[in-house]
């Protein structure tokens, strides 16, 4: 006997996003700060085409320019948001840090995430010793603070390898680390998720159809715990970027011929006592602002999706 | 409770020789020791034999264990920079990095606790919203931010107080050099432990209140009240005290995080503490400082979460039930 897809497929579950999905568009406040967040991206995705200069390009770094203040004090038309030390157009430094910074954050989630869900699914379905192996190991890890290990392998990091040759790879380096170091996040969610799943009679079921264990993880438990994933997932990324801001702050992050915002920062901050307080200040509201949307869209969603997030 | 402490040291001492080893590879990869001995000028054959006679050719096992061993009678090299034991050093700063956490954990108690009691108490109050909202800020500015504007506008705008250093310390019993007596170092003292306390301020406002809530609808509270027990009775002593037991773990493992940010904080304000020492010796490549930082702290983290998990074995009884424990 053969059923069509539509027979079979429950709408429990479209009508679910869909009732979510109105309730988010009657609160303005998520409302606009999914508009900010996009955005963002959108002019992060943008950078090269709406930037007025490239600020990678030494062409454009004239020294007679520089530490010129935002166009309402200074009136000059040429640079919106003002220049820095280095005669860099703001505007466009900050356009493309924020572009740095977006990417280094997804990307490191990126890892978090498939090795916190390939780990989490692995110790939640097979159990036993595996499980208390990689639990402890993730109990080790968490009382660690990431920025405390960021900031040490960096530091290594940069020692080894000298700061010139360190330069170009610190965006790997970043992401990586803060990839690598906040996989147990995920791991606890997804396993608890996976421990309530595994007790199901769906998984029986698939079970006895004789169907493999990865795909019964990936394709049958996954997508049950997708709602806690889909929150920690917005406050790490939020969570990344300050990291990263943090590390390229501390000068262990992205050099100053390739600012994200926290270099940007960085660079201000040397200026602020000879009174260039834009160099500074207008990155850091950037920043404050891009982070504050992100925790109140992840707010929202743990909110309204309510799920259990596992830290401890 | 004893096999409990038992495993609770066995994780400790794992974790000691982890950290161990990583300080060993710094202080084995980084740099050349014997031309930090000899200088330029010395031919190979010379070299070679120093390095013999240190034990430099020795195998990697054997030169870990003697630095152990070296390590346990509290030997970690020679700075390369101060030219004095990397341990003395860290030791000097120690008191300077220990007064500003100090303090910044005694603004957050201080302020965190009744914050968080009266936002749980008064959910629907005006100011309660006000706490939550602002946390919800809060939470979003790092620190480093945080450090930056209370030194722009209370040092270079308003001028109140002085933007670097420590200021006028006293010596107290020969070893500790304390800012905390003269009126000059409490000044200095302010900016840096507001802005590591108000960075983590948010974060214990919210955990505060969150796990009040819970417990205020929990059965046991609603007999205390049903008992005719007094209000203030319930929140302080019946509802807090269950309160306190997930804040006390949280608070352990911020411990790291606590000394990721007075790193922060020190640049920000210069302060002279163990986290500038650390970047210091990390531009200047003084590995033997690197890796005896890294003993140091790491020394510190096991001890505190240690004690936290003890305390917490002492408090929670449940926890020392040995299929509970590690």
């Amino acid at each position: 006997m053969k059923y069509s897809v539509k027979e079979l497929s429950l709408p429990i579950s479209k009508q679910r996003w869909k009732h979510i999905w109105n309730g988010f568009l009657s609160d303005k406040l998520a409302v606009l700060s999914l508009m900010i967040f996009i955005f963002y991206c959108v002019v992060a995705l943008a950078a090269p085409l709406i930037a007025p200069f490239d600020p990678y390009d030494p062409q454009f770094m004239d020294l007679m320019n520089s530490e010129i203040a935002p166009y309402w004090i200074s009136g000059d038309e040429r640079f919106l948001l003002g220049t820095d030390a280095q005669g860099r157009d703001l505007l466009s430094t900050i356009l493309y840090g924020t572009r740095l910074s977006l990417s280094i954050g997804l990307l490191a989630v990126v890892i978090q995430a498939s090795l916190g869900i390939c780990i989490g699914l692995t110790a939640g379905y097979v159990g036993g010793r595996l499980d208390n192996f990689f639990m402890r190991c993730a109990d080790i890890q968490l009382s660690f603070s990431t920025m405390m290990i960021a900031i040490v392998f960096l530091a290594i990091f940069q020692t080894l390898f000298g700061s010139e040759y360190y330069q170009q790879l610190a965006m790997i380096m970043i992401i990586l680390v803060i990839g690598l170091a906040e996989w147990p996040l995920f791991a606890r969610t997804i396993r608890a998720s996976v421990l309530a799943e595994k007790q199901k009679e769906y998984v029986d079921a698939a079970r006895i159809m004789g169907i493999g264990p990865m795909r019964i993880m990936f394709k049958h438990i996954l997508p049950n715990t997708m709602s806690p994933l889909l929150v920690i997932f917005t406050i790490q990324i939020a969570n990344a970027i300050v990291a990263e801001a943090a590390l390229s702050f501390l000068g262990l992050g992205m050099p100053i011929s390739e600012p994200s915002l926290g270099s940007l920062i960085s660079i201000g901050f040397s200026y602020i006592f000879s009174g260039a307080w834009w160099i500074c200040i207008i990155p850091s509201a950037t920043l404050i602002l891009l982070i504050l949307v992100m925790n109140l869209l992840g707010d929202w969603l743990r909110d309204h999706l309510n799920p259990k997030i596992y830290k401890d | 409770m004893l096999i409990f402490l038992l495993r609770r040291l066995f994780q400790a001492c794992v974790v000691m020789a982890v950290i161990s080893i990583i300080s060993f590879i710094i202080q084995d990869s980084l740099g050349d020791p014997v031309r930090q001995m000899v200088g330029q000028s010395v031919s190979p054959a010379k070299i070679e034999e120093i390095r013999q006679v240190q034990g430099f050719n020795d195998s990697k096992f054997d030169q870990y264990s003697r630095y152990v061993t070296g390590v346990l009678k509290g030997d970690f090299g020679t700075s390369y920079f101060y030219k004095e034991p990397a341990l003395d050093v860290i030791l000097k700063k120690l008191p300077a990095t220990f007064e500003l956490a100090f303090s910044a954990i005694l603004i957050i108690v201080l302020v965190s606790i009744p914050c968080g009691i009266f936002a749980a108490i008064r959910p629907k109050n005006i100011l309660a919203r006000f706490l939550m909202f602002s946390s919800t800020i809060g939470l979003s500015v790092p620190i480093f931010i945080v450090g930056i504007f209370l030194l722009y506008t209370f040092s270079i705008e308003l001028q109140w107080t002085p933007s670097f250093g420590r200021g006028d310390t006293t010596l107290v019993l020969g070893v500790w050099e304390t800012g905390f007596l003269s009126l000059d170092g409490l000044s200095h003292l302010i900016l840096p432990s507001l802005s590591l306390a108000i960075a983590l301020l948010p974060m214990f406002v919210r955990l505060i209140r969150s796990e009040m809530l819970e417990v205020l609808h929990s059965e046991y509270v609603k007999y205390a009240w049903a008992k005719g027990l007094s209000p203030a009775r319930i929140y302080f002593v019946h509802a807090f005290k269950n309160t306190m037991l997930p804040i006390i773990t949280i608070g352990g493992i911020q411990v790291g995080t606590l000394v990721a940010y007075t790193i922060l904080t020190e640049t920000i304000f210069q302060w002279p503490g163990m986290g500038s020492l650390f970047l210091d010796a990390v531009n200047r490549v003084d590995s033997p400082l690197i890796s005896a930082y890294l003993m140091v702290v790491g020394a510190i983290f096991v001890i505190s979460n240690t004690l936290v998990d003890l305390i917490y074995g002492y408090i929670n009884p449940t926890v020392r039930l040995a299929s509970h424990g590690l």
